[in-house]
């Protein structure tokens, strides 16, 4: 295909030039290119694990079901089990979870990256908060709050916000200076600056760092249910490894995996709609 | 094409005994510098870098604080940035988030200016820096002379009676620059601005300015306050014409002479 384009152009230039390199740095690639090397990644994926399952020893199967499997174990489960509302409630603790964070996590970093005092004061405390495993929350939150959804969203909560603060507040601080000086010799409120110079500017780079950090509640997704909890999608994937179903713990990783795509999908396309002055930044 | 000056005696500018200071008094940037600016003048701010010029320029802006001294604009003693001093940055400050359009109301809503006279004013001035065909696109969207223009054009729409410009045409190229230079005159003279200018161009603050005023490197003193006297109170819209008026050579020889004496310090 790229040899048939590369004929139809009038050479120019001799020598090299008609050597093709794929892998060239800075090289343009356009939207279908993407497309099917992206496809052709996850062909490759599912081969290898493919090839895993026909060469594991045939007493081992159960253990490494093949990919079919998998998808017929997920298939079986939302026809039968009721899946999709284990789906629905985990839906519900990412989201919900993520909500509350970005709630005081986009004010308080984007008000730290603006006034040195306040980043002074909470910076160190937060900074410090991003080392302790939110999994180390665990026995706290079931006290305070016995094992109720509660429980799981606070500790999705306590998951992400410390690096979702730590992030706008860069993002924030990468903001021109030249920006906010031309908005205060306008004659600009502090109040208009922070909220339509600042936060409109950081706003993209806000809205990457959320996509970012909503990957990272996935993450702790399993381990909020894996611990009291009846429902979700870690519930079942916890039920099935005591019955030793492997084919439906895949079936729970490979769900959580198509999940995570789809958010990012999702918050792509609201920053590709929100923000149409930023989509050239690129080019 | 020239236009002849209105020499004014009204003080628009005045700054007084003023220094500054950084790290706690270690670092002087500006020495006991003292001037007086008239209504409708063009001051070229000229030396080399590090001289201070620029900070002269921010500290009549509000941006910073002088640590000694005072300025006084129209009789109002300075307290931080106000509109009444439109500012253009070297760098690019047109908001990336609104069109060209936008960005030149932008000014006029913070100024509470009715929606009407705002389009109004915003068309009249997008067509003054040459820039109605972009109107509506996003400064992504603009070659950066063009980013410039939306800049000066937010700038004057709010009316400021100073106009400060710190290396307006630094980043552009030099045929870019050369075309803001020829545009920015004409807008000058039509919008009868008190300017100062700080550039390190010396061709660009002699095309441009009544008077230049040399600053010595650090710490930023006034060596020399000259004005453009071969130019007799005109100011052409050509450069050509400019470079053909008897005298050009000899203060360009003197400003460049003057900068030569500052590096070898």
């Amino acid at each position: 295909m790229a040899d048939t384009r590369a004929e139809a152009v009038p050479k120019i230039s001799s020598g090299s030039a008609n050597k093709k390199r794929i892998l060239r740095l800075l090289s343009p690639l356009d939207h279908r290119q993407t497309m099917i090397l992206g496809i052709i990644g996850a062909v490759v994926f599912f081969a290898i694990w493919q090839i895993a399952h026909m060469m594991t020893a045939e007493e081992a199967k159960r253990f490494l079901p093949s990919p079919f499997a998998v998808v017929q174990a997920l298939i079986d489960l939302i026809a039968e089990k009721d899946f999709l509302s284990d789906v629905a409630i985990s839906a519900y603790r990412i989201f919900g979870s993520f909500f509350i964070a970005c709630v005081i996590a986009i004010p308080l970093g984007v008000l730290m990256g603006c006034f040195a005092p306040l980043r002074a004061l909470i910076n160190p405390v937060v900074s410090g908060a991003r080392y302790l495993p939110a999994a180390s929350f665990i026995p706290l939150l079931l006290v305070w709050f016995g094992p109720t959804d509660s429980q799981k969203i606070a500790l999705l909560v306590l998951g992400v916000i410390f690096f979702l603060i730590a992030l706008i507040l860069d993002n924030t601080e990468a903001v021109a200076k030249e920006l906010i000086e031309a908005a205060q010799t306008m004659g600009a409120s502090r109040r208009e600056i922070v909220i339509n110079v600042v936060g409109r500017a950081a706003s993209p780079a806000i809205m990457d760092s959320m996509r970012n950090m909503i990957a990272v509640g996935y993450t702790y997704l399993v381990i909020a249910e894996i611990v009291a909890a009846q429902d979700g999608i870690g519930a079942v994937m916890m039920r099935a490894g005591r019955f030793l179903k492997v084919d439906v713990i895949m079936a729970g990783i490979l769900t959580i995996g198509i999940m995570g795509v789809l958010t990012d999908i999702l918050f792509r396309l609201c920053a590709y709609y929100a923000f149409p002055w930023n989509r050239k930044r690129k080019g | 094409m020239e236009s002849a000056r209105e020499i004014s005696a009204r003080t628009v500018i005045s700054i007084k005994d003023m220094t500054k200071t950084y790290l706690g008094g270690s670092f002087t940037a500006v020495d006991n510098v003292s001037m007086e600016i008239k209504e409708g003048e063009i001051v070229a701010f000229v030396g080399p870098s590090g001289c201070g010029k620029t900070t002269v320029m921010r500290m009549v802006a509000g941006l910073e604080e002088p640590t000694e001294g005072v300025i006084f604009v129209n009789d109002q003693m300075v307290h931080g940035p106000g509109p009444d001093r439109g500012m253009i940055f070297q760098a690019y400050t047109s908001f990336p988030w609104l069109t060209a359009r936008q960005n030149v109301e932008y000014g006029m809503k913070v100024l509470g200016i009715p929606t009407a006279e705002r389009r109004e004013r915003a068309q009249r001035l997008l067509e003054e820096v040459h820039l109605s065909p972009a109107a509506d696109k996003y400064p992504a969207e603009l070659s950066g002379g063009m980013k410039q223009r939306v800049a000066i054009a937010r700038t004057l729409a709010q009316n400021p009676e100073v106009l400060l410009m710190d290396e307006p045409f630094g980043a552009l190229d030099a045929q870019v620059r050369w075309e803001m230079q020829e545009m920015m005159i004409e807008i000058i003279n039509a919008e009868k601005k008190t300017v100062i200018l700080v550039t390190h161009d010396i061709q660009e603050a002699i095309y441009l300015a009544d008077r230049v005023v040399f600053f010595t490197r650090t710490p930023g003193r006034i060596k020399q306050d000259v004005y453009m006297e071969f130019k007799s109170g005109q100011r052409f819209a050509g450069k050509e014409e400019l470079l053909g008026q008897p005298g050009y050579l000899e203060i360009e020889k003197q400003l460049f002479a003057w900068m030569r004496e500052e590096i070898k310090q």
